[in-house]
């Protein structure tokens, strides 16, 4: 019954280690456990936005099965007035919609956290040290929203209300988030603001404030964005000018395309209603890339976007790209393994297969953002560079980074024009008299191409594997074959100096450094904070942006005694890859701190493993 | 008209086309095939049609997979541009620069192998699409390239050198092209110059994805006795079941009508393709009728050859994606970028 569970949780809450006294401000983290299909996505982004509204730094994290309905599901926000955004391991406020998982999901929490539950679900037998607060949530819907159909996904407006009220979120903070995510919905904002209302008019009414975790109104987000990476990703390749785009869908990666669709049709369609683009939904991954290098081949700016099971489909593919130097950009946004792992987890564990990806001797240039900015500017950047160096370009994101919510600056407009690369038209044609496609004429190992319609009679050249000589004819001969080796080597090396720099804080004296990539950065740079604060140890921090490494990161390897390459995958590629580079009184120098149970990585992991290995 | 000024009287230079081009413009380097094979007999039709079509040979763009027959735009056209691309998956490469640059003519060439096995899945939605190029299949009904293993082109029972027999019925890609929604669909004979030459005219004048089947006898490991795709096999049994006249959109129509034996298609250009009936039940715009057609002639050993389907009306892949005129590969930076108000208002959604 609902007052005597609410007295049991008053009764609960003198022997919870809580001291309601000692305030928790603007730090904490609220996981809503639902199940998936029951349309919890946009009460989630509203209590996240609210948060985000109230000046506050916020994250969101959706932990989602490879289902589309009745699957347990959570959604976890973290609110951090320092402005940490990694994820959490630490839950302190528990929305239990998920009769199914609310047993394990209030036995997993620590003393002092809190529960809010529907109050059938009796929770606060399972534990006396949570603060619980139980809310009849069928019948507060069933007030509000007369249409049974409807019924499922206002509830979840009513928990949103619940938590607001709890937290001391100002309802014109919430209302102002409802009111963006139903932009030019009336009927549903009402609604759902209606939901919002009676959830928090009935904690009002009936749950007396047990527990010290508020949300206090602050300045630290004004004037900032909330995006997914995948979306800037999308957006960064639009602003690149991209022309063709063929994918086939996988998970995390259909949501880049989709948001990249998305835009397109907003503002590369012209006046007369022509499009300046072409999306083709491919039948598999290895015609999206083929499209891809058949476009990049005849001029287009073009790319895919895919995860795991699909780069492994465009290996082949791959091959022929870097040996016929076609331009092309290949996002994968990284997961667990094959379809039937963890599909929906996201992992950074296909970088040593994309850097090799194929047959022969190949070698990718790869961007790795660390920040949805990062996605939007390598997914701009990308696109010149591969031009630039007539070689596929992999982006490799990963889920975390790629399908969660993430505060950012608002992005800057790539104001440089973009860079077509060396590509000869008819004039330049009756200039030279001539060219040599595979010819190394700048020394930086990329030769002149022209395109398919280039109106010279010169200007056709035969596109093929590695078979051929510096004027693109035929050829087996080894010496023939040994020049397009050594010359597609001094393209990488030139893509060396190319491709965006490491970022590297601390003050460079320390004698252990750090090095991670992508995704991890947020957790990495928490967890060397608390190093800092607990234990007085300050360490240097190299984040790679890219694959080929640049010349800094040996200088970053040799200037430093040990060095902890951070990843989330489990056979250490990134350390591995450091080390293929790496002369051997150096490679020794690297240890690993490995995360990879599909969750994203988080500080206090990553903290553990260094205090161990360090000895502190 | 263009030869008479191209070809000043008195001078007998070398024959040139309506765009002034001879045919050694349209040829290309020596081909490195076998003596024989079927395939440098498609090149050099490939060469006749585009010549006499006037074709400007920059305007084309060449489009291969692997195998003996997707070596083969090596040996035609050099002063187009040409992409041998991996086995199989030619149309994919195809697709991504027809979209590039839909203003040029696209010209694949593939073989039973490349098509029929490992390329099946790219094949059928190539053709789905109607993709605008002409897609040539250089049919031997073996892996030439890889020394002679039967492909699934291969006519059930039909024996191979060694003596393997292969037992396992053809996948007929014509018939499949039709099913799919490719919009010009053919099957002619390597050594049939005529209907071959015509069929490949028309092809140049088409919109949409044409699909030639040719048969091409592979002299190496599969023209002997018990072989269905041999030259010998193909002189007995090769069934036409309409004669091809084509007149080009710049020549004169003049041949004469043969009312009730004869289907005239004006092709997208304006040319016409005539089509004699040589079986009286044909009717090559009947997508039903024409797929019955062929699976009849299966059941009867036939081989037919001819044109099979013909539809001038259905929009192409280009048409549906409803691209501006100037290829998507050059359009300008102030068309592809948008502006930096624009980044400014999606930002400003995002707070
Ligand atoms: C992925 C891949 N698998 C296998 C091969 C080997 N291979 C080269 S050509 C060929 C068969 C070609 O047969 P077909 O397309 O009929 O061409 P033909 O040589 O008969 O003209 C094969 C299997 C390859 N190049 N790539
Ligand atoms: S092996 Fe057969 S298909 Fe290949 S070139 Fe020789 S004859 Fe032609
Ligand atoms: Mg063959």
């Amino acid at each position: 019954m609902a007052t005597g569970d609410l007295a049991l949780g008053h009764e609960q809450s003198k022997s919870a280690v809580v001291d309601a006294q000692q305030r928790v401000v603007n730090d904490f983290s609220i996981q809503v456990a639902t199940v998936n299909g029951s349309g919890s996505q946009s009460a989630n982004s509203v209590l996240l936005k609210s948060i985000f509204n109230m000046g506050v730094p916020v994250s969101g994290k959706n932990l989602f099965p490879s289902n589309i309905a009745g699957l347990p599901t959570w959604y976890t926000i973290r609110a951090s007035k320092d402005g940490y955004v990694a994820r959490r391991k630490k839950i302190d406020i528990l929305v239990a919609m998920n009769a199914e998982t609310a047993r394990e999901d209030i036995l997993g929490l620590h003393s002092g956290s809190v529960a809010i539950y529907d109050e059938t679900l009796n929770l606060s037998q399972y534990r006396q040290d949570v603060v619980c607060y139980p809310v009849p949530f069928d019948k507060i819907t069933a007030a509000v929203c007369p249409e049974a159909r409807l019924r499922k996904l206002v509830k979840n407006m009513v928990y949103v209300g619940v938590v607001a009220h709890l937290l001391q979120i100002d309802m014109s903070s919430v209302e102002a988030a409802l009111a963006k995510q139903f932009a030019k919905k009336q009927k549903a904002l009402d609604l759902n603001f209606g939901a919002v209302r009676a959830g928090a008019e009935y904690a009002a009414e009936h749950l007396s404030k047990q527990d010290p975790f508020l949300i206090e109104r602050m300045n630290s987000t004004a004037g900032k964005i909330i995006i997914d990476g995948n979306s800037a990703a999308g957006l960064g390749a639009v602003f690149a000018g991209v022309t063709v785009v063929a994918w086939y869908p996988i998970t995390p990666s259909t949501s880049l395309v989709e948001a990249t669709i998305e835009y397109l049709k907003k503002f590369r369609v012209t006046e007369e209603g022509k499009a300046t683009f072409a999306v083709v939904q491919a039948e598999d991954e290895l015609a999206a890339i083929g499209m891809v290098l058949g476009a990049g081949w005849a001029g287009a700016r073009s790319m895919t976007a895919t995860s795991g099971p699909g780069i492994s489909l465009m290996a082949e593919f791959s091959g022929l790209g870097y040996f016929a130097e076609i331009p092309g950009v290949i996002f994968d946004v990284q997961r667990t393994g094959p379809s039937t792992g963890m599909p929906t987890r996201t992992s950074q564990a296909d970088l040593l297969s994309t850097a090799f990806l194929s047959h022969g001797d190949t070698k990718h240039v790869i961007l790795l953002p660390g920040s949805v900015k990062e996605c939007f500017e390598f997914g701009y950047a990308a696109f010149d560079l591969t031009e630039r160096l007539q070689t596929p370009v992999f982006v490799l994101s990963d889920l975390d980074l790629g399908m969660n919510n993430w505060m950012s600056d608002p992005f800057t407009y790539p104001e440089t024009p973009l860079d077509r690369g060396k590509v000869l038209t008819a004039e330049d044609l009756n200039r030279l008299g001539g060219f040599a496609r595979y010819a190394d004429v700048d020394g930086d190992g990329i030769g002149y191409r022209t395109l398919p319609g280039t109106d010279h009679p010169k200007a056709a050249y035969f596109t093929r594997g590695s078979g051929h000589n510096s004027k693109a004819g035929y050829t087996e001969k080894p010496e023939d074959y040994l020049e397009i080796m050594d010359r597609l080597i001094r393209k990488f090396d030139t893509a060396r100096t190319l491709v965006p720099a490491p970022v590297v804080t601390g003050n460079g004296k320390a004698s252990v450094g750090v090095i991670a990539y992508g995704s991890s950065d947020f957790a990495v740079v928490e967890a060397l904070d608390e190093l800092k604060k607990q234990h007085a140890v300050e360490v240097d921090y190299m984040r790679v942006r890219a694959y080929p490494f640049t010349q800094s990161v040996h200088e970053f390897v040799a200037s430093h005694e040990r060095i902890y390459v951070v990843e989330q995958d489990r056979d250490a590629q990134l350390a591995s890859l450091l080390k293929l580079d790496l002369a051997a009184d150096q490679a020794v120098k690297l240890h690993s701190i490995l995360h990879f149970n599909g969750l994203p990585i988080d500080a206090e992991s990553i903290l553990t493993e260094l205090v161990v290995k360090e000895g502190l | 008209m263009a030869t008479a000024t191209a070809t000043p009287t008195g001078t007998p230079g070398p024959k040139v086309n309506r765009i002034g081009l001879p045919v050694l413009e349209y040829r290309g380097g020596k081909t490195t095939l076998c003596a024989g094979c079927g395939h440098n007999a498609i090149s050099e039709r490939i060469i006749d049609a585009l010549f006499e079509m006037g074709v400007q040979p920059e305007r084309v763009m060449k489009l291969s997979g692997i195998g003996c027959s997707s070596k083969s735009p090596a040996y035609f056209l050099s002063r187009a541009h040409s992409f041998n691309s991996v086995h199989g998956r030619m149309p994919s490469v195809a697709t991504g620069a027809v979209l590039a640059n839909h203003t040029m003519m696209a010209l694949g060439v593939s073989g039973d192998g490349d098509t029929a096995s490992i390329g099946m899945g790219q094949f059928v939605h190539m053709m789905r699409r109607n993709l605008p190029m002409i897609y040539i299949i250089e049919d031997n009904g073996v892996y030439g390239l890889t020394k002679g293993q039967f492909s699934a082109t291969a006519d059930i029972g039909s024996k191979l050198k060694t003596g393997v027999i292969n037992d396992l019925p053809a996948i007929d890609t014509c018939a499949m092209a039709i099913q799919l929604g490719a919009t010009f669909v053919g099957r002619s004979f390597s050594g049939d110059k005529k209907q071959l030459l015509s069929m490949l005219k028309a092809a140049v004048a088409h919109k949409g994805t044409v699909m030639l089947d040719v048969i091409s006898p592979c002299v190496t490991f599969n023209d002997h006795e018990g072989s269905t795709k041999s030259y010998k096999f193909m002189q007995e049994h090769d069934e036409p079941i309409n004669e091809l006249g084509f007149v080009p959109s710049f020549e004169e129509i003049d041949i004469e009508y043969d009312a009730g034996t004869t289907t005239d298609v004006t092709m997208h250009d304006g040319s016409s393709l005539r089509l004699r009936k040589l079986r009286e039940d044909f009717n090559p715009t009947d997508r039903v009728g024409s797929v019955r057609t062929l699976m009849e002639a299966h059941e009867n050993g036939e081989i037919l050859t001819g044109v099979f389907y013909i539809d001038t009306a259905k929009p192409t892949f280009t048409d549906l994606l409803n691209l501006v005129d100037r290829p998507l590969g050059t359009q300008p930076e102030s068309v592809t970028k948008p502006s930096a108000a624009v980044l400014q208002k999606v930002m400003a959604g995002l707070q």
